[in-house]
């Protein structure tokens, strides 16, 4: 079968996501993340931030919510039973804080048959309230059999 | 605390029986092969099997306690091998090496029961 590589620049929609207090806590207890900057308001606030720090693949909250909906896009014709996550980058800009609004755009940068699997990248760009980028991912699926 | 160039970064961890169920309620991700064991077994794996980004967190994890805190983080990619299972200790393991101005680069890497759950993992540190 034939990969869908027409797809390649394909964007979706924006997606907001409102970062909550209790939401970092229970991501950082999830993740063994112990540092008072995520779980203790006064820590935080002593450290010089507005907020609870989120920990940087907190990231995968934010813009997951943008990024997992993509995969099952029929235009893309990802067979998900077959899918395995083969790599992730994510590049960091400020630090996000409970309170803040994260905005996250996809795009399909990639996808392509190589050694009898199907590739396929997506990127997401996620902003905050002030307009910082707040974070770059890049996503790499593979999906087996895809290029048989 | 300050990370220098040539400082090793080790982190111990051993995923309790309910971590997938945590993780898979904070990130979202319920996918049944982390959280269904009957489910995990009739697709061929042998159990219910982690999750590949609360691995990598783990890697994000000892690279932010080593460089003392969560801002100076600036990059991971990481590659995902293998499947991780409950029960068995993960060691993450890397060496820190110069980058560009400003930065420290540790390599980094996650074993279990000697298979790599992530290889090739880069971490860019802003150096204090």
């Amino acid at each position: 079968m034939a990969l869908a590589t027409d797809k390649i620049g394909k964007r979706y929609p924006a997606v907001a996501y409102a970062v909550g207090r209790e939401k970092i806590r229970e991501y950082a207890a999830a993740v063994g993340e112990t540092d008072p900057l995520h779980h203790d308001l006064e820590a935080a606030r002593a450290a010089g931030f507005a907020d609870l720090v989120a920990p940087p693949m907190f990231a995968v909250v934010y813009a997951g919510r943008a990024v997992w909906p993509v995969l099952f896009d029929p235009e893309l014709e990802i067979d998900f039973a077959m899918l395995v996550h083969g790599a992730q980058e994510f590049r960091w800009g400020p630090l996000v804080l409970a309170g803040d609004e994260v905005v996250t755009e996809v795009e399909v940068v990639r996808i392509e048959a190589r050694s009898g699997l199907g590739f396929y990248a997506l990127e997401s760009r996620s902003v905050n309230q002030r307009g910082e980028q707040v974070c770059v991912g890049t996503w790499t699926q593979i999906v087996r059999g895809a290029a048989e | 605390m300050s990370l220098r160039e040539g400082a090793s970064i080790e982190l111990r961890v051993t995923p309790d029986p309910y971590v997938t169920i945590r993780y898979a309620g904070a990130s979202g991700d319920f996918n049944p092969i982390h959280i269904d064991e009957a489910f995990a077994r009739e697709v061929g794996l042998p159990g219910r099997i982690l999750h590949g980004l609360w691995t990598m967190a783990q890697v994000a994890r000892a690279a932010t306690e080593a460089a003392g805190g969560p801002d100076r983080l600036r990059s991971l990619s990481v590659q995902f091998r293998g499947t991780g299972t409950i029960g068995e200790e993960i060691v993450i393991s890397g060496a820190v090496k110069a980058g560009e101005p400003g930065e420290l680069v540790a390599k980094l890497e996650a074993v279990q029961a000697g298979a790599k759950l992530v290889k090739n993992g880069v971490a860019v540190i802003a150096a204090s």
